[in-house]
Formats: structure tokens, C-alpha cells, sequence
């Protein structure tokens, strides 16, 4: 046996830790449908539940009748604003601070807004009784065009707020005014503005659009009246958090509440917040005493639950003739519906939207956010982003584009000319944050020469001259994007939700045989934790991944965490996960030094174990201080090996990264075809290349569908004209570009293992670079700025405009 | 409502149930039958999380009704495994390439794929893009899903396969 001694290359092997393309565990239920989705669930005896919901986008509601409803079989009870107000629940607080109706009270503010609940024996009954209950509105002017919204002569939205002044977030300026937020100094940024020898200005939106995962929003609730315990099973990003919302506002004590968070088909923001489904859904199961499920239809998820984006940002920036940027002031108007619902940290009314200065060294900058009321869906939601990072890094980068072409400069020569250098880190940026680290000319020069930056200009101008002989009606652009993301809320110095400061937790059990068990306060939706937080416990402690069970999701044997979104999990999660480990690994040192005999100080770590420094045939493997833990430990010490770790981050982390997009578009048709898109990230440590590229894929699809085509889209009179994939766009394998991927390593100083999470990048740094390519591609023909999304129609719209055709 | 037999083969077993005539196939394999591997995630045949293998056909079960499946053979996810219960060459090309994060998508993609590849057994990447384009995944980008189905389609057709450059 002994000759079969296994190399140290073996043993590290044999881990599958930190930097291996470890299979992910989670495949083998899920290739063979046995995953456990919410709507798999079946108890006996359950109920369903499903909305009327209105067809109007601002309407009184005259009366509500379910006498006919209720005589359909099946139908047990028809539940409204009026059954609610009985439990003081007709409303219920946001996460923004504001307050949104849980069903319709006395009016509508928005198309497909939830009206009623109908409670039935099965899905098709209860979609019959929602068929009979009979609604009577008064409709109502509408405010749709987010300009017009504070008009003095606006639709009042909120007779709610009437007179009241001042909302969450400070003063209130007009009756559909949210929130004004302010960052920056204006003085010294106005001052910039007036010196400046080259200023450019451009109001670049970035339109509404929906996350959209594969699973729509649903849940399942139970009451038990004997014991007074409510059970909810749900798509919960943050089952914690959703716990706790549901103490405070149904009353029902914390510990008699359990949320669990089965498998999550996809979550990208959507799953975060709460909504009138879950409300209903419980009062319901305590109003019957049964079960109740509520599963949305995709109609509803695109309509009704939480879009993202809808910012309209008015960019300046002021430079020198020679390109260094410095100043920048920015103005957004944030279409925020009919409810302020956005999923922000709770001091964030616009998110971190002030990392706007992106990864350039502004001396001085301003921003202003307004938010505004609209007869649209509420929500605000982080569409694979944190919070509104997507949107800085496209107004960053549309105006650094924007500069770059008033200046005749090369877009890639102007950033580099800007970037904050690797010296200036750790950086404090004009807007506030505190960057950890960044060498963003290496990861910039790496992408220009993967990609032969120049010969694509050079073909570029070649195209360009064929185009104006008339020999081709193709055009090429080129879209550089270099982003700056900041991700890990957070900091519980500038960081909570409801109160509750953003750490994240985990639990590691090692069981006497040497396997063992990880309860974390995140959530997956797809990313594979399962998988990588056992590769993190797998390097730290010497234990083979394989043999580390990771379960997420029930709030009553995890921790308390804050969950995932915002690309918080590595950064949060992953830490308390190292620190938890290292508690492990510090204790089974001090049982290793006990049975070897040796001070602890005598030990050296070594792959899988400890061994004695200079004496390496004396060792002892973390396997066998395992089962030592449970029968010899030192005098004095508990018996046990466990530990857990709550990890409040010092600092937010900052990935970044360089794409670039190439694209031809026929100005006849406006018909695109994406030539080449090249990603580098840089993540810091890389726990499982594999996943991450997976991730850069996923985002840069996404990023793709929201540039070129994917929105919601209101008519004038409030009408949802992209209410289903046939209409909203959902890119196809036939449509989704080949991905090239690369990257640099910067780890995070301050992070335990120096990782700073990606699921986003490819969402935040992905759009500019389509957008950027399309606005390059047009620029040579006299076009400074066009909006998204880039779909074949406005392309040729954009073409036509320019002269381009009669 | 009045409910109607209705029998098929589903995964090999002859199964019978009663279901209203508007009960979708998708809600009887679901709900009548406990097979939940079979997905709901648009209810108007675009996203194809709910595919299902009918009587040699790739088939959207949530725009058929159970009553159009009498007499059909059917196979979903949960008859996709080798006999021996060790994975599929799909099976195991999904995990070996990342074809999957949150897995909705999976069954039906699986589904899809085995019938493509009986359909066309050496396909090229643009054909098996086509190929698939009826089913919808939110979180891989599809490049890893067109890798899962060559490794597949190389291990059926006993070929090594090549991992394309990067």
C-alpha cells in the first residue's frame, strides 16, 4: 500500500479546490429532472391561487363582484383589497421605503396590477373563477412618458401620498416625484465645466427591459393553525430576508416562520424582492388552513413583477484637447412605475449608480438622480447587475465613446489615456468609492492585441471607404467597452437592507470520518454553489471537495445571509466561507500538535494535513484529525469540529474587464451580424474556471438580447406591447453570437482569498460594447448617438435618417 | 367537467388517467403522473422547457392537450438515463461541457437534443444551433449546450471528441 503513496500533485488533485474545473454536483439531478423546483411541489390538500388583474393602466376601481365567481366549482374564496385591510395588509412596504398595494385599493396604477385572488382547487378552476369575478373601472389619464411626469399639470398617480412632502429619501418636488439624489460636488465640478477647452453633452437612455428567468416568480405557503407556524417555499434570492419582511408585516414571530428556497430556475434579480403573489398566497393558506400555490405565467412575470433598467441619462463630460477627461456631471430620470419597489440597499434610492466615474480618473464629477412615478409595473431590480452598475457603465462608456468622436480620437487611445493607473489603488473616486485594486492597461493592451485591434481599424477604414464608392452597403463597427464594476454589498458601514447590515454566513460541520457539511446564507440560482463554495473549503482545509455536502436556502438550518444578487455571493459569501474554514483549520492545528506532541507553532500546513517543520514524515492528515476530534482532543478543549463564520466585507470589490464587439450592418435592411465578441475578465482569484466562463456566456447573452432588442414596451395608453417572448426579445442558439473569452488575475487586497465575483460583468461590461459597435459602425455617416435597443428595424430607421436611402 | 380515459406509454410503462378534455399534456405529465422533470416556462410554445419525445417527435407539452397523447408513446426526462441508471451520452455531455446552470431548461434541451441527433447523427455546430432554436436557456449562452450535444454526438457515433479552440 505504501508504494502507492500518492504525489503531492495527487493529493492537490485529489482536493478539486480553489482554480480546478470541478463537474459541477448539481448536474446530476438536474440531467436527469430531478431537480426540485418550487412548482414541483405537491402537499395534500393544496390550494390554488391566481390573480384578476387589471387591463387598465390608471383606473379607479368603481366595485369588485365575486358572487359569480364563487358559485363556480372549485372556487373557494375570492380575496381583495377589502378581505386584506381585515389583516392590515392591503399594502405592504417595499424595499425602497416606499409602500405598494398587495391588491387593488380604490384604484389601478398600472396594466395586469393584481386586483383580486382567486383561491381554488386546482389551476384551471381557479383560472375559471377569475373569468366571473366582475370588475367595474373609471379609467383615468395616464402619465406614460417618464418627461411628462412631472409636468404641473400631471395625472396625480399617488393620491396616497397626497401631501406628504418628503418620501424616503428626502424631499419631494412634484406629486410624481420619488426622490431627488444627489452626489458629488457641484461647485467644483461646475467650475470644470466652464474652464474646459472640449465639452460633449448627450441624453443616452437606457430603456426598461426584464430579467425574465426560465422559472417564473412562485410559491407555496402553509399555514399550520395548531402550531401557529407558517411554512413558505418560494424562488426566494434571499430567503432570510424574505423571513423577516414576513415577521414584521404578518405579525407572525421569526422563529415560527421557516422560508425555504429550493432549486431556483434562474434568478437575475427577478427573485429578489416580494411580492403581491406571496402575500396572498399566505393569507390565503390562513384564511383556508390548507396549502396554497401561486405560480405566475409568463405573461405576468414580463408584465407585472419587477423590470429593470428605464434610466434616461443627460451625460456631460469635460475635457482637455488632448483627451484628459476632467469633469463629468450627469442627470438621470428614473421611471421608477407605479411604486417605488426598487431592489436597493436601503440608503441607495439610485443603487451605486455613482460609480459612474467607471475606471477613469475624473478629478471632480456630479450626479443627480430623480425618480419619478409612471402608470407602469414597479420594481427597479438589478437585471444580473449591482444595482444600476449596468446603467453607469453604459452612460460611462456611450460618453467616453461620445468624447472620443468629438475629439477624433481612437476610443481604446482615449481610455487608456484616462484609466486610473495601478498605482493610484487603493482609489478614491470623485462620487465616493473606494476602489481595492485594477490594472486596467494590461487588460486593455491584452484585449487589442488578442483581438489585432489595429488591423480591425484599418479594415475598418477600408470598409468605410468601399462603403462611400458605393461598392458595399455594409457598414463595421467596432465597440470598445471597458467597465469597472463595484459588487459584495456590503459593508455594514454604508450597507443594509431593512436595517439588517448585508454580511453574509456559513456554518462548516466536519463529521468524524473526515466528510462533512456547509450551510451558507447565499442562495444559487443556476451559479453552482454546490460545486465551488466545497472547492473554497477544499483548498482551505484539506478536505476533498467531493466530500463536502453544501446546502443553501432553508432558513432554519442556514445561517442567517443576505443571499445572492448583485454579484455579492464570492465576494460576501465566498469570504465567510474561507474564515469558516480557517476556524476549522485553526482548531484541528491545535488537536494535530496534541497527538504529534509538538507545539502548534511546530506544524506546517501541507496540502491535506499538518505536518512537523523539518520532520515531514511526521504529519497528520485533516481526515485523521477528524475522527480525533470526536475522542482525543486536548485537555480542556470541546469535543467537535464545527464553526461558523458571519463576515461583514471591509470594502465592496471591483471587477473589471475589457470587451470588444465587432459587427456589420447592412444599411439596406438593418440586419446585423456579430463578427466577434472578446471578453477579458478580470475577477481576482478564479475558483472554477469552468463556471466562470459559463457565467461569461450567459451575461454577454443577455447583454446581447438587452442591446439589441430586448424591452418592455408601453403603448401611450399604458398597454405592455412586449408582454411575451414572442415579442420580447429571447435570443435563440441561432442568434447568440460565439463567445471568446480571456482574462488577467488582480486579486482583491482585502479579500480572504482575494476573489471578487463575475456572474454580472458580462451583463454590465457586455452592453456597451454591442452599443458601441453599433453607434461606431453609424458614426462615419454624421451620427453621434443612438438609442437602444439596436433591433433591425431602428438600425435601418437610423440608416434612413442619415441620408443613407431616400 | 366531465373527465375522459385517456392511456399511453410514458417512459415504457403503459399508464391510464382521467383528465378534462382542456387538461394540458404538460399539467398530466406533471400532475397526474408526479413526473416533474418536464418544465412550465412560458405557456405559449416559445420557450421549450416543457419538451417532451411523442411518438418520435420533439413535442411542446404545454400547447397539447392530454387527450391528443391517447394512445401515444411518450418519453420525458425521467426515460432518458441507460438502462443501467448511469447517465446518457447527453446526460453526461451536459455535465462534461456545462450545458446547465439552473437546470429549468435542461430536461426539455436533453429531450430536444436526443431527437436531433436521431434525426441527424453527426451534426454540424449551425445545424445543431437550428436545431435547438426552439428551446430557450436564459443562463448558458447556448455555446457550452452545442458542445454537450457534439460530445454527445461523437461518444453515440463512437468517435473521439474534439473540444473546438477556443
Amino acid at each position: 500500500m505504501n508504494d502507492m503513496t500518492p504525489t503531492r500533485e495527487q493529493r492537490e488533485a485529489n482536493l478539486e479546490g480553489m482554480g480546478c474545473k470541478r463537474k459541477r454536483v448539481e448536474d446530476i439531478r438536474f440531467t436527469q429532472g430531478k431537480g426540485n423546483y418550487v412548482d414541483d411541489l405537491k402537499l395534500p390538500g393544496m390550494l390554488h391561487g391566481d390573480f384578476v388583474r387589471s387591463p387598465h393602466a390608471h383606473a379607479r376601481v368603481k366595485s369588485i363582484n365575486s358572487d359569480e365567481a364563487l358559485k363556480v366549482p372549485g372556487v373557494l374564496a375570492v380575496i381583495t383589497a377589502e378581505t386584506l385591510k381585515t389583516v392590515n395588509l392591503a399594502w405592504m412596504p417595499t424595499l425602497a421605503g416606499d409602500v405598494q398595494m398587495v391588491l387593488a385599493d380604490g384604484k389601478v396604477l398600472f396594466q395586469n396590477q393584481e386586483v383580486a385572488f382567486v383561491v381554488a382547487t386546482d389551476r384551471y378552476a381557479a383560472d375559471d373563477g377569475i373569468n366571473k369575478v366582475q370588475v367595474e373601472y373609471e379609467p383615468l389619464p395616464v402619465v406614460i412618458d417618464p418627461f411628462k411626469a412631472m409636468d404641473a399639470d400631471a395625472p396625480v398617480l399617488r393620491e396616497d401620498l397626497a401631501g406628504k412632502t418628503t418620501g424616503a429619501h428626502g424631499p419631494r418636488k412634484h406629486h410624481n416625484h420619488v426622490f431627488e439624489w444627489t452626489v458629488g460636488d457641484k461647485d467644483l465640478t461646475d467650475a470644470a465645466f466652464r474652464k474646459a477647452e472640449v465639452t460633449v453633452k448627450e441624453m443616452i437612455s437606457y430603456h426598461r427591459t426584464h430579467p425574465s428567468p426560465l422559472e417564473t416568480c412562485q410559491c407555496v405557503c402553509s399555514f399550520d393553525k395548531i402550531k401557529g407556524e407558517l411554512t413558505i417555499w418560494g424562488t426566494f434570492q434571499a430567503p432570510h430576508v424574505i423571513r423577516t419582511v414576513v415577521a414584521l408585516i404578518a405579525k407572525i414571530p421569526e422563529h415560527k416562520i421557516h422560508v425555504i428556497s429550493p432549486d431556483i430556475g434562474g434568478g437575475f434579480g427577478n427573485k429578489v424582492g416580494a411580492y403581491p403573489g406571496y402575500i396572498c398566497a399566505a393569507v390565503a393558506s390562513i384564511v383556508t388552513g390548507k396549502p396554497v400555490k401561486w405560480v405566475e405565467d409568463r405573461i405576468e412575470n414580463l408584465t407585472a413583477t419587477s423590470f429593470a433598467r428605464d434610466y434616461h441619462m443627460t451625460t456631460e463630460i469635460a475635457s482637455t484637447k488632448e483627451g484628459k477627461v476632467n469633469g463629468l456631471r450627469v442627470h438621470v430620470l428614473a421611471d421608477h412605475g407605479a411604486f417605488d419597489a426598487c431592489a436597493d440597499p436601503s440608503k441607495w434610492p439610485a443603487g451605486f449608480f455613482n460609480i459612474v466615474t467607471g475606471s477613469y480618473d475624473f478629478p471632480v464629477a456630479h450626479l443627480s438622480v430623480d425618480g419619478i412615478y409612471t402608470n407602469k409595473a414597479p420594481g427597479g431590480v438589478a437585471y444580473r447587475c449591482s444595482f444600476r452598475v449596468t446603467e453607469a457603465a453604459y452612460c460611462i462608456e456611450r460618453g467616453m465613446d461620445i468624447l472620443a468622436q468629438k475629439l477624433g480620437m481612437d476610443p481604446a487611445e482615449l481610455r487608456l489615456k484616462n484609466f486610473i493607473k495601478p498605482e493610484q489603488f487603493p482609489y478614491h473616486s470623485a462620487l465616493g468609492w473606494e476602489y481595492d485594486s485594477g490594472d486596467y492597461a494590461t487588460a486593455m493592451r491584452k484585449m487589442m492585441e488578442s483581438v489585432d485591434y489595429a488591423g480591425l481599424r484599418k479594415e475598418q477604414a477600408a470598409q468605410r471607404a468601399a462603403f462611400n464608392r458605393g461598392e458595399t452597403r455594409e457598414i463595421m463597427g467596432i465597440g470598445v467597452s471597458f467597465f469597472t464594476e463595484i459588487v459584495g454589498a456590503g459593508p455594514s458601514k454604508n450597507c443594509d437592507i431593512l436595517g439588517i447590515a448585508m454580511f453574509d454566513s456559513c456554518e462548516i460541520r466536519m463529521h468524524p470520518t473526515g466528510a462533512g457539511i456547509a450551510r451558507v446564507g447565499s442562495k444559487s440560482q443556476g451559479q453552482g454553489h454546490e460545486t465551488t463554495w466545497a472547492q473554497i473549503i477544499a483548498t482551505e482545509i484539506g478536505i476533498p471537495a467531493s466530500d463536502i455536502m453544501v446546502e443553501e436556502g432553508n432558513t432554519d438550518t442556514a445561517p442567517y445571509g443576505l443571499g445572492t444578487y448583485g454579484s455579492r455571493s464570492t465576494p460576501v459569501a465566498g469570504a465567510a466561507i474561507a474564515m469558516a474554514a480557517r476556524k476549522i483549520k485553526a482548531k484541528a492545528q491545535m488537536i494535530a500538535a496534541y497527538k504529534l506532541e509538538v507545539h502548534e507553532g511546530d506544524l506546517e500546513w501541507d496540502i491535506d494535513g499538518f505536518r512537523v517543520k523539518g520532520l515531514p514524515e511526521k504529519s497528520m492528515s485533516m481526515k485523521d484529525i477528524c475522527w480525533a476530534a470526536y475522542n482525543s482532543v486536548p485537555p480542556g478543549m470541546e469535543p467537535g469540529l464545527e464553526a461558523v463564520s458571519y463576515y461583514d466585507p471591509p470594502n465592496m470589490t471591483y471587477p473589471f474587464g475589457a470587451y470588444i464587439c465587432v459587427m456589420n450592418i447592412d444599411v439596406d435592411t438593418g440586419v446585423y451580424k456579430v463578427r466577434r465578441f472578446y471578453a477579458l475578465d478580470d475577477c481576482g482569484t478564479r475558483i472554477n474556471p469552468m463556471i466562470i466562463e459559463g457565467q461569461v456566456h450567459g451575461g454577454l447573452t443577455e447583454a446581447f438580447a438587452i442591446a439589441m432588442g430586448q424591452e418592455i414596451r408601453y403603448d401611450d395608453t399604458g398597454n405592455v406591447v412586449t408582454g411575451s417572448f414572442m415579442d420580447f426579445f429571447m435570443p435563440t442558439a441561432v442568434e447568440t453570437p460565439h463567445w471568446e473569452t480571456d482574462f488577467t488575475v488582480t486579486p482583491s487586497p482585502h479579500h480572504p482569498i482575494g476573489a471578487k465575483g463575475v456572474g454580472e460583468s458580462p451583463n454590465v461590461g457586455g452592453v456597451p460594447a454591442f452599443s458601441n459597435a453599433v453607434n461606431d459602425a453609424f458614426s462615419f455617416l454624421g451620427s453621434t448617438h443612438i438609442q437602444m435597443p439596436h433591433d433591425y428595424w431602428r438600425n435601418w430607421r437610423a440608416a434612413k435618417n442619415l441620408g443613407v436611402f431616400a | 367537467m366531465a373527465k375522459t380515459h385517456v392511456t399511453m406509454k410514458v417512459n415504457g410503462a403503459e399508464i391510464e388517467g382521467l383528465v378534462e378534455p382542456r387538461t394540458l399534456l404538460v399539467h398530466f405529465i406533471r400532475e397526474n403522473l408526479q413526473l416533474t422533470g418536464t418544465h412550465i416556462g412560458c405557456e405559449t410554445t416559445h420557450c421549450g422547457a416543457c419538451t417532451v419525445d411523442l411518438d418520435g417527435m420533439s413535442v411542446k407539452s404545454c400547447t397539447m392537450f392530454a387527450v391528443q397523447a391517447a394512445g401515444s408513446e411518450i418519453i420525458t426526462i425521467e426515460g432518458v438515463a441507460n438502462a443501467d441508471g448511469s447517465l446518457s451520452a447527453l446526460q453526461e455531455g451536459f455535465r462534461m461541457m456545462h450545458g446547465l446552470q439552473c437546470g429549468f431548461c435542461t430536461p426539455g434541451m436533453i429531450l430536444r437534443a436526443q431527437r436531433l441527433l436521431k434525426e441527424n447523427p453527426s451534426p454540424s455546430e449551425a445545424e445543431i444551433r437550428m436545431g435547438i432554436s426552439g428551446n430557450i436557456c436564459r443562463c448558458t449562452g447556448y455555446q457550452n449546450i452545442v458542445r454537450a450535444i457534439q460530445y454527445a454526438a461523437a461518444k453515440i457515433n463512437g468517435v473521439e471528441f474534439q473540444e473546438a479552440a477556443e
